[in-house]
């Protein structure tokens, strides 16, 4: 059964019909689903939830979609209690929750897709899109095609190749657009606007972002009903980070997991850093960037939730930091060599922001911390390439191989750090 | 002076169902406040107090955010195009 009560505007209240719309006709502010909590109490439990499938639709009672059509594999991913990387941080309970390993196209955003996807069938629209940094039309491609709809996806012209690639394989029309991701959506609300299509992050956004809610209602059953103290989650348009807290507020309004005042942490690369320096300054006005980072996931200059961002940093007590580029690069290989998860610069950028407001000391080493991993590094293989040293060639012969250990031993590397000479002996 | 107002579907009931408006004025807050005129009734939606825009209006000229401008103080001259653009986000990786 379906608990949606309809759509509520976040800003004036304005009330809607449940239909796709996504900007309030009062205000332009953002619609937002409507539930009635108190007809799922008692029926939305623990049980019940564990009762569910073992992906993102296990928490449909709290999804707006009555009827999935993908994403039957889609979330359910790794909560991972880190061992090295905590030891190394100096940390006692350390959490990853990976979504670098999301299905099918390893990103956080098998979760709003599945969720977007599957409420503009029940709409009757016959063409989805998006507006994209790349894992978005991955994931948009990929759910369009095992649901049977048409799909286009607009991009920005500079993206890594990793993530066209990753897209043009399923076969959607994609175009990309000379400009900024800003640029982009920009162009995609004019296209909903005149098509009539469901653009998944546009027209659909009120049920678009819900899907993230499950990043969050993952993290809290995972870690046995309970919440972490403090989660870092990246910051790019601002869907995930109030979504992460809602979806704690959900569960705590339900009785599923004790109040602890979990704390939420927004991070961003320094290249483009609105929110964080909103939040640096104490006011909750978002100036616009203009993105320089390698971080392109998450480099998005005009962030419209952004200003929710704030909010629900602030009313939870958390903080933002920005990481540099060579921090995040730095935080990619210490996350892969301690724990084995190759993760993409948002990744980097989350790690080593968590790693700032540890030393920082906003972060107490002692108490639970759940870091949002929410991309794969191996569509991001530019972020890294030049940073790693390319390995030796020798013939096939021990000989070789015995001085070639040889030479490495009498370097004598401090153990972890993965450096070679830059040389080729064939 | 004219320049054109583009107008999002959500406002286009203030404009009998026209994308765009033809609207004279030396700078955005001339033209928007000017949009009154052809558009009665769009200026609540736009505005929130005197030269105040809502937080979930976005303003562009020829494609650039004024607030890389002059914001409503950002001169416009005949040819320029103002486009109104409710602020949607997307995208985190």
């Amino acid at each position: 059964m379906s608990y949606v009560v309809g759509l509520k505007c976040k800003e004036c209240g304005n009330r809607a019909p449940v239909s796709p719309v996504h900007v309030c006709e009062a205000c332009f502010g953002p619609y937002e689903v409507e539930y009635d909590y108190a007809a799922m109490k008692g029926k939305v439990t623990r049980a019940s939830i564990e009762a569910g499938p073992r992906s993102l639709w296990r928490y449909k009672d709290l999804l707006p979609v009555s009827d999935p059509k993908t994403g039957f594999n889609s979330g359910y991913t790794p909560l991972r209690k880190t061992q090295r990387l905590a030891k190394e941080l100096g940390c006692s309970d350390l959490w990853i929750k990976d979504d670098s390993c999301n299905y099918p196209t390893y990103s956080y955003k098998e979760r709003v897709v599945s969720v977007a996807i599957s409420k503009a069938i029940e709409f009757g629209f016959d063409t989805v899109g998006c507006a994209s940094t790349g894992n978005l039309a991955n994931s948009t491609a990929a759910h369009a095609a095992m649901a049977g709809i048409r799909c286009y996806v607009m991009i920005p012209h500079d993206l890594e190749q990793g993530k066209v690639l990753g897209s043009l394989i399923f076969g959607p029309t994609m175009v990309r657009i000379r400009g900024t991701y800003d640029d982009v959506n920009r162009l995609c609300t004019e296209i909903a606007d005149k098509y009539g299509w469901a653009i998944v992050n546009v027209n659909l956004r009120p049920y678009y972002t819900e899907g993230a809610k499950t990043y969050g209602f993952e993290i809290a059953e995972q870690m046995g009903w309970r919440l972490p103290q403090h989660t870092v989650v990246p910051t790019a348009g601002g869907t995930i980070l109030p979504k992460v807290y809602k979806a704690y507020r959900e569960f705590i309004e339900l009785g599923l997991v004790e109040d602890n005042q979990p704390k939420i942490y927004s991070a961003q690369a320094a290249g483009c850093n609105p929110v964080v320096k909103a939040i640096h300054k104490g006011i909750d006005i978002i100036e616009p960037q203009k993105p320089n980072t390698i971080a392109k996931s998450i480099a998005i200059g005009n962030p419209a939730d952004g200003y929710y961002v704030w909010h629900a940093v602030k009313d939870s007590g958390g903080w933002g930091e920005s990481a540099t580029d060579r921090e995040i690069v730095d935080a990619i290989k210490l996350l892969a060599r301690t724990e084995g998860i190759w993760t993409e610069p948002a990744g980097g950028t989350t790690l080593a922001v968590a790693m700032k407001l540890i030393q920082m000391g906003r972060i107490p080493k002692d108490e639970s911390i759940v870091i949002s991993i929410t991309g794969n590094g191996l569509k991001t293989l530019e972020a890294v390439q030049g940073d790693l040293v390319p390995p030796e060639v020798i013939e096939a012969k021990l000989t070789e191989f015995d001085a070639l250990l040889e030479r490495n031993r009498a370097e004598q590397k401090p153990a972890g750090k993965a450096t070679r000479p830059a040389v080729s002996v064939v | 002076m004219s320049v054109k107002v583009r107008i999002p579907s959500p406002l286009r009931n203030y404009t009998q169902g026209a994308d765009v408006v033809e609207v004279s004025g030396n700078s955005v807050g001339e033209v928007l406040n000017g949009l009154k005129e052809k558009a009665a009734g769009i200026e609540t939606r736009l505005f929130k107090g005197p030269n105040q825009l809502n937080r979930f209006v976005n303003i562009y000229v020829n494609d650039e955010d004024i607030r890389f401008l002059k914001n409503l103080e950002t001169p416009v001259k005949a040819g320029d195009e103002v486009s109104i653009v409710p602020a949607i986000a997307g995208g985190i990786s």
